[in-house]
């Protein structure tokens, strides 16, 4: 054992005083949760330090005016709640959240039941294809799409000019804007959620379909009573988690249009850089930072709920 | 006792379908038909990201025929890229600061999860979930007042500054990998290893280590995707090129510059992606296993 | 007019493996029927082409007089009981139940008496509103039953479903099923590789092996009149004894010799079926081990006495069990529990021959 005291076993008189050896055990007990801790404490030390703290500090930082020298209360929520270009970072990041989860949730959903019929090592090669968008960095692919979409030379003009369509100004306009976002975040996150169902599909046992078919069970309705139901943990803990990510994302507006055209696109993340990091108004950014907090807190409870919920399932 | 009796039976009509054998047959079919437009769909991007990296500004500029096909493919971009100091300066510097963090998190990961699984102490099970916790809090949120912690420590624009910071997107959910893979060894393994007469360090290195390879192999490539690819941190509080990583160092550069140099740009971006495709070309399993990690191990 | 008709049926997958070559069944209304043989034999692989869970590769399936080659499960008016049990995990006791009655649009009151009935049969209404991980092995199986019997379907169908019980569960089950048969008579086809089962459940024993039936009959039929080698040795526990033999003729009358030392007459009735295989190679003389006991005071026709040393004595309670070795060939007999036998020692042993059977190694046929 680590250090001083070994436990002598089957040596020695028979007669070992029992006190010496509680001694000894609870000495060992009193080592094994100090080192325990030690170990824990790089990580609590990151965790505490680096996100916790921050957290706090940054709720500190929201009541303080533009020179950070004095308190000004929640004048900073005030303010952007009146703004029309605040409120429109509301909306966008709730209808960008909402709408971008849901579409990468079904297009995984779609993707892994198509995967899921390919069986064998083919699957695999399929799989690896579609995961080619989560690889690579997202600021990089974000990069290609933003070429896709230049005003003057994209690709999917041209091949709309090539049908004998009108070019589209795809970051152009307040619209086409947010679905271009959208869509390139649904590009980018829908195989996580393929992945996450692919591997819940192959849980649910292959009999069941056998016994739905038998009894009388349509593909639909295989699909309602049994894929659904039985996949209804993952689907909930896949779709909370990607709400609280997507609603915190800031690469793909960032790069695609910096939240414009005029202010449509911008997300809680994006406009706090801009408020925060490049016109120097720490605290106001701070603020709009922490707008996104009580909603993510929500989301997280749930998600804490569900998981531990399934854990103490497991465990028992 | 009553027998079951027969009633109207509401399904005299019998169809064609076939067994269902033959129902499966026709659904991969029809699975690969789809699959493979979804595959060509999902792949245009980066498709586009190579076949531009091999175009001449001359070529991009005269727009003639398809752009979706390089007419004159050259490897002028790639050869300028690899011997312009800046991108070699990005490059170095996304590659040391990416090795660091991963040793860092995988350490830090490790040991916690180590001791959160096995050494089960009064608390475990709180720190446990408050890291689960922890990860659920986003870099978004905490990027405005870590620029008034880094400021204080002097780390702004300095490349340091990664390393201090990236572990913290990584190290909560690999911790979180480890401990579902560490509780999957069983206890009697332990224990057999105590008689023999291993220390609690010996048993780590010895016993744990290697049976969780597969674990470990997935959280260290998260660790890695997570650290290469990271934006907003370096974005906030890098500013000068000699201090910049890959992902901000690529984007300042489209900002500075103008549209003939997309070929460039692109094939710069090609660079920046190809260290997470090779890893995930040969390691792809371990990728997918890091993915549901979380998700099914709880 | 049969219920299930399967003519010529054959399966094989890509590779040319064929695990179903060729298979003709006649299985009437009302019969129950067992399909029983080694891992692999192709009974599976029947069972689910009769359901339309596999394609058929040729031949056809007739079920009440209508082919179902192009039919879908849910169209044959079948109900399958699977290893497994496959209950739905999410769905209560009675939601399991009710699930096909329900995709077919059945009225709600009309679901609710199925099931209670059904529930009642198998002693499971208690359980109606709990679901399957709550219950034990014994009970998820009545359930899948019970799943089966309300669709009140043309055939139940069996794929091994006792193999995932214990040993005393299993007996107990087996005579549930029987009894469950006698109430609701629905033509069964049902699977196992435990012959005790087939023997006890069936009105017809099929036996299967290598993708073809090697014999079907009445599990008496069976026992005591097997047409190969292969039914002969599956048939039964402790299995039948084939020991190398030569066939002699002596003066009209035929004698099989086991050994040097020991030679047996054959009975009369048999001499005629016998006298043109004298002198054969590769004969086995099949003799099961209830037709070897311990020597009686009274003489028997047919019966002959000899001496063994015993190599293994097993006591069986209500018999014991001697093992001994006739040219290398390890051969076991059932005496009675007081008749002395000791290991390593002399034993005076009867042989009935009324019973024995005479193999073709080469055919594996027994003549």
């Amino acid at each position: 054992m680590a250090g001083g005291s070994t436990m002598a076993i089957g040596s020695g008189p028979a007669a070992a005083p029992a006190p010496r050896r509680v001694g000894s055990l609870k000495k060992l007990a009193r080592r094994r949760s100090t080192t325990a801790l030690l170990l824990c404490a790089p990580l609590i030390l990151l965790i505490v330090g680096l996100k916790v703290y921050p957290t706090f500090y940054a709720i500190f930082l929201s009541m303080l005016d533009r020179k950070m020298e004095n308190f000004v209360g929640l004048n900073n929520f005030i303010y952007l709640l009146n703004r029309p270009s605040f409120q429109l970072v509301i909306f966008q990041s709730c209808l960008f959240a909402i709408t971008a989860v849901v579409m990468k949730a079904t297009l995984g959903f779609i993707l892994a039941h198509l995967m899921h019929n390919i069986r064998g090592k083919n699957q695999r090669i399929w799989r690896g294809l579609l995961l080619v968008p989560w690889v690579i960095p997202l600021s990089l692919s974000t990069l290609s799409w933003w070429w896709l979409f230049d005003p003057s030379y994209s690709a999917f003009n041209w091949t709309l000019n090539w049908f004998g369509f009108d070019s589209i100004p795809f970051l152009g306009t307040t619209w086409n804007a947010r679905i271009a976002v959208i869509v390139v975040n649904t590009w980018f996150g829908a195989p996580f959620f393929m992945i996450m169902y692919l591997a819940a599909l192959k849980s649910v046992p292959e009999q069941l379909y056998e016994a739905a078919a038998i009894d009388g069970a349509s593909a639909w309705q295989k699909l309602v009573f049994i894929t659904l139901p039985m996949m209804r943990n993952i689907i909930l803990i896949t779709v909370l988690y990607s709400l609280i990510v997507t609603f915190a994302d800031f690469d793909i507006v960032r790069i695609l249009t910096n939240g414009g055209p005029q202010d449509s696109t911008h997300l809680f993340a994006t406009y706090a850089f801009n408020v925060g990091i490049e016109s120097g108004n720490i605290p106001r950014g701070a603020s709009v930072s922490l707008f996104m907090f009580p909603i993510l807190a929500t989301l997280a409870f749930f998600v804490l709920r569900d998981v531990l919920k399934r854990s103490k399932e497991i465990s028992t | 006792m009553t027998s079951v009796t027969a009633s109207a039976d509401t399904s005299p009509r019998k169809s064609k379908v076939g067994s269902l054998e033959r129902q499966n047959r026709w659904a991969l079919r029809g699975s690969f038909a789809a699959l493979s437009v979804f595959v060509v769909v999902f792949l245009v991007p980066p498709f586009y990201m190579i076949m531009t990296s091999l175009k001449s500004s001359a070529e991009i500029s005269a727009q003639k025929g398809s752009p979706w096909i390089a007419q004159n493919p050259t490897l002028d971009n790639f050869v300028y890229l690899v011997t312009n100091e800046q991108f070699q300066r990005y490059f170095f510097n996304s590659v040391w600061v990416t090795g660091l963090v991963v040793i860092l998190s995988m350490t830090i990961a490790i040991l916690a999860a180590f001791s959160l699984s096995r050494m089960g102490f009064k608390g475990s099970q709180v720190i446990s979930t408050g890291v689960f916790l922890t990860y659920l809090v986003p870099p978004s949120l905490l990027f405005i007042p870590l620029f008034q912690v880094v400021g204080s420590l002097g780390l702004i624009n300095n490349t340091w500054v990664l390393v201090l910071l990236f572990p913290t997107l990584a190290v909560p959910f690999c911790t979180w990998i480890m401990i579902g893979y560490f509780s999957s060894i069983p206890k009697e393994l332990d224990e057999a290893a105590l008689i023999d007469g291993a220390s609690y360090p010996q048993i780590l290195l010895k016993i744990f280590i290697p049976v969780a390879l597969p674990g470990i192999i997935a959280a260290t490539i998260f660790a890695f995707t997570v650290g290469w690819g990271a934006f907003l941190y370096p974005l906030a509080y890098l500013y000068s090129a000699d201090q910049a990583v890959l992902t901000v160092g690529i984007v300042r550069e489209l900002i500075r510059g103008d549209v003939f140099a997309w070929g460039t740009i692109m094939a710069a971006c090609v660079m920046g992606a190809a260290p997470p495709i090779i890893i995930y070309t040969f390691l792809m399993d371990y990728y997918v296993a890091g993915l549901t990690a979380g998700a099914t191990k709880g | 007019m049969s219920q299930v008709s399967i003519r010529k049926i054959v399966k094989s997958y890509e590779g040319d493996v064929q695990a179903v070559k060729g298979i003709d069944l006649e299985i009437r209304d009302h019969e129950f029927v067992v399909l029983v043989g080694p891992s692999g034999c192709g009974k599976s692989t029947t069972l689910r082409m009769i359901a339309g869970l596999e394609e058929i590769t040729s031949g056809e399936i007739w079920i009440d007089g209508d082919v179902v080659n192009d039919v879908p499960p849910k169209d044959r008016d079948i109900a399958m009981v699977f290893q497994n049990y496959a209950l739905y995990p999410h769905m209560s006791v009675f939601e399991n139940m009710a699930f096909g009655l329900k995709l077919r649009k059945f009225p709600k009151d009309e679901i609710k008496r199925r099931v209670d009935d059904a529930a009642r049969m198998l002693d499971i209404q208690m359980l109606l509103d709990r679901k399957p991980k709550a219950l034990s092995g014994g009970q998820r199986q009545r359930v899948a039953m019970g799943r089966a019997i309300v669709r009140n379907p043309k055939v139940f169908l069996f794929d091994e479903p006792l193999s995932n019980l214990d040993a005393k569960l299993r007996v107990q089950m087996r005579t549930e099923i029987k009894k469950v048969h006698q109430l609701v008579p629905t033509t069964t086809v049902y699977v196992t590789h435990d012959q005790v089962e087939a023997m006890t459940l069936a009105d017809r024993v099929v036996v299967m092996n290598h993708g073809i039936i090697e014999q079907v009959g009445s599990p008496n039929d069976l026992y005591h009149s097997p047409a190969t080698k292969f039914v002969a040795g599956f048939i039964g526990s402790p299995a039948m004894n084939f020991i190398p033999c030569h066939l002699e003729e002596a003066a009209g009358a035929l004698r099989v010799r086991l050994s040097d030392k020991l030679s047996f007459p054959v009975p009369e009735s048999r001499t005629a079926r016998y006298r043109s295989h004298a002198g054969k190679s590769d004969l086995v003389l099949g003799l099961r081990p209830e037709h070897i006991m311990e020597t009686r005071p009274q003489a028997e026709p047919n019966q002959h006495d000899f001496d063994m040393v015993i190599d293994v004595v097993e006591p069986m309670g209500m018999e014991t069990l001697v093992y001994f070795t006739i040219e290398g060939v390890a051969i076991c007999g059932r005496v009675n529990p007081n008749a002395g036998a000791t290991a390593m020692q002399s034993m005076k042993l009867r042989a009935d021959l009324s019973n024995m059977h005479l193999i073709d190694d080469g055919t594996g046929k027994v003549l």
